[in-house]
């Protein structure tokens, strides 16, 4: 049975619909790259994984659960779908240990000592164990987006949503990153990542979705899609970035 | 009217003025209290309640301090509650104060970003944890300051009080002044009383201003 499952979702905002019923299955340990043309709707359906973006139709089943509007349906969404975003998004006013033991302290009503230990193997295990007790203005880009990893991490979520975690950073910090990713992938952890680093997407994941206007377009194994994309879409856009 | 020295003046002036602290206090205590709680539910976003806060926000800011005391103090004896100057007094700047704070706090909470409110749902919080966690702390980092600021127009706000009969500072200046006929020397002292009061807390406005400028944490 897959992980997350994903039926038949539309979304519009206003007038603009930007997923027009999308069909997705996760399956547990899968890497998925979600990949298209800026528009395409590859953000928002990574969003409405975990609740951020209200759908107006569709089914989002967790676990074989069905996910509704309620807030608790949400929230018991959310501690199994981690997120990591674009801009990071820290909590400014704590330490990078803070940033990480917050909700499982909060949220999962662990102890401090627990969540303590929690946040401090997530830390060292992307390689910030002498970070620690830094705030976030004091760490670059690439290691504020590793204690955001982190973070989500400390939840053990079941699943791991990346919202384009490279596209804010400088050149030179988005290895960093990706290594951090890498390692999870190579570990079993299931990670959907909305992406623009194809040679990464390629090399990384066992699934490739293609989006475009509001629809999967094309979907694969990615050395399969790079090298033979079926449509002009696809084609055009491999192409474009060639 | 001999019998007066300005020490007797300012002795008077000086028991009066415990009373204008004591309802500034009170107001921006009580007031500060009900500001919290409606920008809590503002914030939760109800539409009804967000409309709600918003009429009554522009009510209070629209109209006089003075119009909202009168309006409290000969308002509730027709609802069958006969109030002294003291609770009318507090009532009405309690009312007045959460209105203002409430609006100086709404845009410090709106100017923690969407990003942070995302991250930390992302993180499976509800509102109340989102709000104590991660937004209030620092929206009220922001929020400081200008709240240090109002309390001043809270202080000054009081002697409107006088108005209703509440023997403040600026009535017992009155009073004295109907006794002494020295209007000039009474009222001198009264707004030097008032801004040795006020001053210090635009001083600690100002120094705070300093101190949480650019600073996240």
């Amino acid at each position: 049975m897959s992980l997350v499952e994903l039926h038949a979702i539309h979304k519009s905002f206003g007038a603009l619909e930007v997923l027009k019923g999308i069909d997705l299955s996760i399956d547990e340990g899968q890497v998925i790259a979600l990949i298209g043309k800026s528009g395409s709707g590859k953000s928002t359906l990574l969003r409405t994984i975990n609740g951020l973006e209200a759908i107006d139709d569709g089914v989002i089943m967790v676990g074989g659960k069905k996910i509704s509007e309620r807030d608790t349906d949400l929230l018991a969404l959310r501690l199994q779908v981690g997120m990591v975003f674009q801009q990071f998004n820290l909590f400014p006013h704590y330490t990078a240990l803070e940033n990480v033991m917050l909700s499982p302290q909060v949220v999962k009503k662990q102890s401090k000592p627990e969540a303590r230990e929690i946040a401090e193997e997530m830390l060292t295990k992307v390689g910030l164990a002498d970070k620690m007790m830094h705030y976030p203005d004091q760490l670059s880009g690439g290691q504020q987006q590793r204690v955001a990893i982190a973070r989500a991490l400390a939840m053990k979520p079941k699943v791991l949503l990346c919202d384009e975690v490279t596209s804010a950073l400088d050149p030179e910090l988005v290895n960093e990153v990706l290594a951090v990713v890498r390692q999870l992938a190579e570990e079993g952890m299931t990670l959907v990542m909305v992406t623009h680093e194809m040679r990464f997407a390629r090399e990384v994941c066992d699934k490739l979705v293609f989006m475009h206007q509001g629809r999967i377009h094309e979907t694969g194994d990615p050395e399969e899609v790079f090298a033979n994309p079926k449509t002009p879409e696809l084609s055009s856009f491999v192409g474009g970035l060639a | 009217m001999s019998e007066f020295s300005l020490w007797d003046i300012v002795y008077n002036l000086l028991l009066a003025a415990r009373w204008t602290v004591l309802l500034s206090l009170t107001a921006f205590v009580l007031g500060g209290i009900v500001g919290l709680l409606l920008l809590m539910v503002r914030t939760a976003g109800n539409p009804w309640v967000v409309r709600f806060v918003r009429g009554y926000v522009e009510l209070f800011q629209g109209t006089p301090l003075l119009m909202q005391l009168f309006i409290v103090f000969f308002g509730l004896p027709l609802i069958g509650l006969d109030v002294s100057p003291w609770v009318a007094a507090t009532f009405g700047l309690t009312l007045f104060t959460s209105a203002f704070l409430t609006e100086i706090w709404r845009g410090c909470v709106e100017s923690v970003g969407r990003g942070q409110w995302e991250a930390s749902a992302s993180l499976g919080m509800n509102f109340t944890q989102q709000m104590r966690y991660i937004v209030l702390p620092q929206a009220l980092r922001i929020a400081i300051p200008p709240t240090v600021g109002f309390s001043v127009q809270v202080v000054k706000g009081t002697a409107v009080a006088s108005i209703i009969g509440f023997v403040e500072l600026t009535k017992a200046g009155t009073m004295i002044t109907n006794a002494t006929y020295a209007p000039f020397t009474v009222y001198g002292c009264v707004a030097v009383m008032y801004f040795l009061i006020c001053y210090p807390l635009s001083l600690f406005a100002r120094h705070l201003e300093g101190k949480f400028r650019n600073v996240a944490r």
